[in-house]
């Protein structure tokens, strides 16, 4: 091979990389697509998991929609306020703190709960749904076999003695397990809330019982109890307005099955019965004092 | 420095030709060339449909130009031993082009197709089109015919297996250990088979 050959080889192929470049060069003025800066800075800002939690497909799909104006700076629930704020850094927007929330099952059965058949299927739960409304006698509960469990990409929610259990630390209330329920049992709620109804089986006292010791029977117990008018007996089953509730548990301690969180312990329900029965014995003194009261102003008004 | 160009050719010969890249020489089930994108790509029917295009486009193009540049450039100068350096760089420039296309046109089919896109540009199905027009001989119409048919066959069978593997997942009792991938190069194998049917078929 003489030195020609090698020249000719290197400058064709010199040149035709030289010529392909330009016109790459130029294709990519003509085809260039305009990208927002802010969205890469944003979606940095972003944890990246693209759990779908915010309800846009993955975190470049709120990145855009943040950017575009379509959904709020705090609209990622993992990320917390920690990524609200630099999202809002970047933004140059002020941010409404959000409280963090957490997903909470709305269930307390478990091992209380009575089972009608031994499910040997699939170990999951929607299956079993289908298989004769569940293993269990109760409609509502849950069935313990853990698609939730399986939902949760943060390790943060599993089975414990037979019934869902989410661990507040660990919860990033994406809302993957909220969606897996196929029995919508789980709900995401302000972290500061500690007081729920952990029953949603909206059937009559006596059928509760019959399923379930630790149903809720809508005795209305807690109702009378409230102070602050946040918590109801709705369709048969006692429901907590969180906007109203001050945690101050008093509907926990009330409640005669024990189905409202955090459950107390035997002492403290005795010291309420007695406070409760001191408050009775305190407004009847009352009452028949005002009753005295008013016979007393009786005569003297017949008298006038 | 003499340019030598191929025969022209008759239509019943680039028609033969033509059902000949789609089905008895189809790049991928009987060539197996082309292997990892068809592999990559053959989860869902819609992606597998964009890849497909995607390629054809590519083929067609790339079938074109190396066309050129073989008879044009190569041949002439007596740089043989070129070929594949020098295709594969017209390759690689297509595929960017098509790529920026279709960041711009069609953004949602950019972002299906994700880091398959440009790996296109290694995708020896187009390579292997390139240099079998030159091999043949084939002339520059039947070049482009070959390429957009060898295009369209990559399609029918990503296609094909694509909505196989969308049943498999969906429906099929696979034993534990064949689950993903295994029993995807089962099925693969399966089809390759099926068309082995087709070879000694000839029309005209």
């Amino acid at each position: 091979m003489d030195m020609q050959n090698i020249i000719s080889a290197v400058a064709v192929l010199f040149i035709m990389g030289v010529v392909f470049a330009i016109l790459l060069g130029i294709a990519a003025k003509v085809f260039a697509v305009e990208v927002d800066e802010r969205v890469p800075l944003v979606r940095e800002c972003l944890p990246g998991a693209n759990c779908g939690g915010c309800g846009f497909p993955g975190c470049d799909g709120l990145a855009a929609a943040i950017v575009e104006g379509k959904a709020p700076v705090n609209g990622c629930p993992v990320g917390g306020a920690a990524a609200a704020e630099k999202i809002a850094a970047v933004m140059g927007v002020a941010v409404e703190a959000g409280e963090r929330k957490v997903a909470h099952v709305y269930c307390n059965g478990g091992c209380n709960a009575v089972d009608k058949a031994k499910y040997e299927g699939l170990q999951d739960c929607t299956a079993a749904l289908r298989v004769a409304n569940g293993p269990k006698a109760c409609a509502y509960g849950c069935m313990g076999l853990g698609s939730c469990v399986k939902a949760c990409a943060f390790d943060a929610i599993h089975i414990v003695d037979g019934v869902a259990k989410v661990d507040t630390d660990k919860c990033v209330a994406c809302g993957k397990c909220v969606a897996a329920c196929p029995k919508k049992l789980i709900n995401l709620v302000p972290e500061s809330k500690k007081v729920h109804v952990n029953c949603v089986n909206k059937d009559k006292g006596p059928e509760v019982m019959k399923v379930c010791s630790n149903g809720c029977i809508g005795c209305k117990m807690c109702e009378k109890t409230c102070k602050f008018d946040a918590i109801h007996v709705v369709d048969g089953v006692a429901k907590i307005d969180y906007d109203k509730c001050k945690n101050c548990k008093m509907c926990a301690k009330a409640c005669p099955k024990g189905c409202i969180e955090p459950v107390p312990t035997e002492e403290e329900k005795a010291k309420f019965k007695e406070m409760q029965a001191k408050q009775a014995a305190a407004a009847k003194a009352k009452a028949e004092a005002e009753k005295a009261a008013a016979a007393e102003a009786a005569p003297a008004a017949e008298d006038k | 420095m003499a340019f030598n160009f191929p025969d022209a050719m008759g239509l019943t010969e680039v028609l033969s030709l033509a059902v000949a890249a789609v089905l008895v020489n189809n790049y991928i089930l009987v060539q197996f060339l082309g292997c990892c994108s068809f592999f990559g790509v053959s989860k869902k029917t819609d992606t597998a449909i964009g890849m497909g295009m995607a390629v054809i486009f590519v083929m067609a193009l790339a079938s074109a130009v190396s066309w050129a540049v073989w008879y044009f450039i190569l041949d002439p100068l007596g740089l043989d031993y070129m070929q594949t350096i020098a295709f594969i760089l017209v390759i690689a420039t297509l595929v960017q082009f098509v790529e920026m296309f279709m960041k711009k046109a069609m953004p949602a089919l950019y972002s299906a197709l994700g880091i398959f896109l440009p790996l296109i540009t290694t995708n020896c199905a187009v390579l292997g089109a390139a240099i079998s027009n030159i091999d043949n001989g084939y002339s520059f119409i039947g070049s482009m015919v070959y390429g957009v048919c060898a295009g369209v066959g990559y399609t029918l069978a990503i296609v094909l297996f694509a909505s196989i593997r969308e049943r498999l997942d969906a429906t099929a009792k696979c034993p534990k250990c064949f689950e993903g991938f295994p029993i995807a190069l089962v099925s693969a194998a399966l089809l390759a088979m099926s068309f082995m049917g087709f070879s000694g078929l000839s029309i005209w």
